[in-house]
């Protein structure tokens, strides 16, 4: 029962460090009341979160639904609706004891059913990244008490404690969704949830305003009255809306790079870029490795050293982000910057084509740009310019985002840009990048550049069914070093996400989920 | 002679809605055609919405994916989606939104009377304010105002939409403080009645502007030119010979045979303004259509992108058909050649 307990003291260590920043982060008493202003932006489809992801999803929906944990900047799980949980020493069972006097926003009590439908029902046929981890790795879900919830696990998987974080495990109320069409349900448009706040209003176009929850489990909270987002599709409205104070926060991407240098700069205004550790999103060239040039490794490394990644994040992104050493992010658990690395070299990069025979000069590239806006465009028409010096010929070829993730899923590309959540564990956000039973023809969001090593299948299959973490440690650090030298994708950068705000909101970012996380702590100084 | 008169006017009722059966015949054909047109359009594109879906709902296995082919009806052959949503619009069903998870004559429905309203303001802004210009500028031709007119005609025709919107905002928003930036309405004011209509108005004012400037150009340039070439024709100079106020001839013979062109154009405009609308939309966070196009357009959302088209399409055959009658009104040669 070592373990046990381990995990018990984890856990209210857990509490006591979230209690501690946030007395730290404090200046004065915390004050009831007052409207928060943000921008939801696209405007969400939806605010279900068991059905869209979406960054705007999350972002208004995770003020509504919640999950069972949340995670700290140090990606360390922390209570949400279970306010305890211990592991079995075997790493095999895991058993969630859940919050006390939780209800619904209709009122109807929430409880341990109420997660089992979640788990075995709901996600396993909404959500394609729990099904695949229920599918592969859960035996039974149940709950042997109407407070606690028992997940038993066919075989051990290490990263099976992060698979709770809010995007990955909202958890959706039985009595309104058991027995219906999910995708149709009416509650899709009024969303009932467990979070400090209520959907009063949603004006499409316009803006989406959320009430206090009076009836919320945490005593006392939230501080806020009310919460609108705001919907202002222009980039540059979106800087005027700030500036002008019609809303207090901007979340990462809400405004263009150039926008957040100038922002932050304003008087009575704070930023950080905390409160992405568990995103951790990293973006990478897809080089198409099914035939010749990007089927030599040997070009694949030289296209990292034609490209200079430095001035990429400072030119393009102006400055917000960080090159990336490999495959995992540099806060993802078990990442190691101790892997090959590729400066930007030119001559280099010329040299290793010349030593390998190939004449670039009889190749042409198609670059397929990922259509997320001017930013991205100038970073395509960068690596063409570079790839070009090396002697390729490069064509970019335009689509939108529809035809970007079909031409994706078809395998229908030579090179092109994305990038990925990590969601903490690598086996979470990062392994489907590079295992090769993930290359399967229409899904758009697998190992599409056709990577096969069977030492990196074995590799990340050890380290996800590692009971022990240092077995896990190792298995990665060793992946990390093949994956990267075998330039299994072109890692560019970490994105760095900006969040900026009024000095007046208190306690605004507090943990690895950032503004996606129940905003039943912040509060307005008067 | 009075049972003659009955039935002259008769013939004319009868004259009117025979034309108007006719004209109404036409315009359920061309919007039909323009449903079919569309829709095959959309289906052509590469890309599917499905995938677009498996992707917003954080990941997309190829199972998932053909699920939600499955359950939209994507995997279907084409000619018998078609057969569907025509089916389901000719019972007034434009379908569902695969997106939204709502039916797309609610999406439409919510945000169409914005649209009308700030196309609506920006049309009878710019239609009138260009006549107004066009005369003065016609009657004062070669003078300082006719060039200030002009000149400013050209600037506001040669500006991007866009430009003027983001400086207008800079100047009369941030700066200057005089009118709201974005929004239809003070956001959590919750004003009614009469202090509900004078804020939207003043929330109408720099769209409405922005989006009517450079169709006011147009037509100010339009009404110039044809009040010009009206001016130098034989019954103005007769007219003027017998002595008739300037002033009348000009409101009673020139503008009167000068507008039909202007009346033209501005007909073909209406189509015009709901895509110009877009970009004004975009800019001021207006809730209206143009902007869920443009995201429907992005996420592959085939039922709403079909259903906006559907409706823009009534919308500027309606205006065409009421133009037609106003030709008539205007002009009651046409009527009688007709």
């Amino acid at each position: 029962m070592m373990k046990t307990r381990l995990s018990l003291l984890a856990a209210a260590a857990g509490l006591f460090c979230a209690g501690a920043v946030g007395a730290i982060a404090q200046e004065a008493p915390p004050v009831k009341g007052g409207a928060l202003n943000m921008i939801a932006q696209p405007e969400p489809p939806m605010l279900m979160v068991g059905l869209n992801t979406q960054g705007p999803t999350l972002y208004v929906g995770g003020q509504i639904y919640q999950s069972l944990l949340t995670y700290g900047t140090d990606l360390k799980p922390l209570p949400s609706l279970a306010k305890s949980w211990v592991v079995s020493d075997d790493g095999l069972t895991y058993t969630f004891t859940l919050q006390d006097n939780v209800k619904w926003h209709d009122g109807k009590p929430f409880s341990a059913d109420d997660v089992v439908f979640t788990a075995d029902k709901f996600l396993r046929e909404a959500h394609p990244r729990w099904r695949l981890i229920a599918t592969t790795y859960v035996d039974s879900i149940t709950s042997p008490a109407p407070n606690q919830v028992v997940f038993k696990l066919k075989k051990p998987f290490s990263a099976f404690l992060h698979a709770f974080e809010l995007s990955s495990f909202p958890i959706i109320p039985k009595h309104l969704y058991d027995g219906t069409d999910y995708r149709t349900n009416p509650a899709n448009q009024t969303p009932i949830g467990t979070g400090p706040f209520k959907l009063k209003e949603w004006k499409r176009g316009s803006y989406i305003h959320l009430v206090r929850n009076e009836d919320y489990w945490k005593p006392g909270k939230p501080y806020l009255d009310e919460l609108y987002f705001r919907i202002i599709p222009d980039s540059a409205s979106r800087a005027v809306a700030f500036e002008k104070g019609t809303v207090d926060v901007l979340r990462g991407g809400d405004v263009e790079g150039f926008e957040v240098r100038r922002l932050i700069k304003l008087p009575e205004v704070e930023n950080t870029t905390s409160g992405w550790e568990n995103y951790a999103p990293l973006v990478f060239m897809q080089m198409n490795q099914r035939s010749m040039p990007f089927s030599d490794k040997r070009v694949r490394q030289a296209i990292m050293h034609a490209i200079d990644r430095e001035f990429i994040v400072k030119n393009v992104f102006f400055g917000l982000g960080k090159v990336a050493t490999g495959p995992f992010a540099s806060t993802t658990l078990y990442y190691t910057p101790d892997v090959p690395a590729y400066p930007f070299d030119l001559p280099k990069a010329k040299k290793i084509l010349a030593d390998a025979g190939i004449k670039p000069a009889d190749y042409t590239i198609r670059l397929m740009p990922l259509p997320y806006g001017a930013a991205w465009d100038r970073m395509s028409e960068y690596v063409k310019q570079q790839i070009e010096q090396l002697g390729f010929k490069v064509v970019i070829q335009g689509v939108d985002a529809g035809g970007w993730s079909q031409k994706l899923a078809d395998f229908d590309f030579d090179l092109t840009f994305n990038f990925t959540y990590q969601y903490g564990d690598p086996a979470l956000g990062v392994a489907r990048h590079y295992l090769s039973n993930n290359i399967i023809k229409g899904t758009p969001y697998g190992n599409n550049q056709n990577y096969v090593n069977p030492k990196v299948d074995e590799l990340f299959g050890l380290a996800a069914g590692a009971v022990s973490k240092d077995v896990a440690a190792k298995a990665y650090t060793e992946a990390q070093k093949i994956i990267v030298d075998e330039v299994a994708l072109g890692w560019l950068y970490e994105m760095q996400n900006v969040t900026i705000n009024r000095k007046k909101v208190k306690n605004l970012v507090r943990t690895g989920i950032g503004l996606n996380e129940s905003m039943d702590e912040v509060w307005i100084s008067k | 002679m009075p049972a003659l008169l009955t039935l002259c006017r008769q013939g004319k009722i009868l004259k009117t809605l025979d034309f108007l059966f006719q004209r109404f015949v036409k315009a359920i054909l061309v919007v039909l055609g323009v449903v079919i047109l569309n829709f095959v359009l959309i289906h052509m594109a590469p890309g599917d919405p499905a995938s677009v879906l498996a992707g917003e709902a954080g990941a997309g296995d190829a199972k998932f994916i053909a699920q939600l082919r499955a359950q939209f009806g994507l995997d279907q052959p084409l000619y018998w989606q078609l057969w569907t949503y025509l089916k389901g619009v000719l019972t007034g069903d434009l379908g569902y939104s695969y997106r939204n998870q709502v039916p797309v004559m609610t999406l439409i429905l919510d945000r169409l009377p914005a649209t009308l309203l700030l196309t609506g303001c920006a049309f009878v802004f710019s239609l009138v304010l260009g006549i107004l210009l066009g005369v003065i500028a016609a009657y004062r031709r070669g003078s300082i105002a006719d060039s200030v007119v002009m000149t400013s005609a050209l600037v506001f025709y040669a500006t991007p939409l866009f430009w003027i919107a983001l400086m207008s905002v800079l100047v009369f928003s941030l700066h200057l403080d005089w009118l709201p930036p974005f929004d239809m309405e003070s956001i959590g004011a919750n004003y009614t009645g009469w202090a509900r209509v004078a804020d939207i108005a003043h929330h109408l004012v720099l769209p409405t502007v922005t989006l009517g400037l450079f169709f006011t150009a147009v037509y100010t340039r339009l009404t110039r030119a044809s009040m010009l070439e009206v001016m130098a024709l034989d019954f103005v100079k007769t007219a003027r010979a017998k002595g008739v106020p300037k002033a009348q001839i000009i409101r009673r013979h020139v503008l009167r045979n000068a507008i039909l062109p202007v009346f033209t154009f501005a007909s073909m405009q209406a189509g015009q303004l709901v895509g110009g609308a877009v970009l004004t939309e975009t800019v001021f966070a207006w809730p209206g259509i143009g902007r869920l196009m443009f995201d429907a357009l992005l996420q592959r959302d085939y039922p709403v992108l079909l259903g906006v088209f559907l409706v823009t399409a009534a919308v500027v055959v309606l205006v065409n058909l009421i133009t037609d009658l106003l030709y008539r009104f205007v002009d009651p040669r046409i009527e009688a050649a007709s």
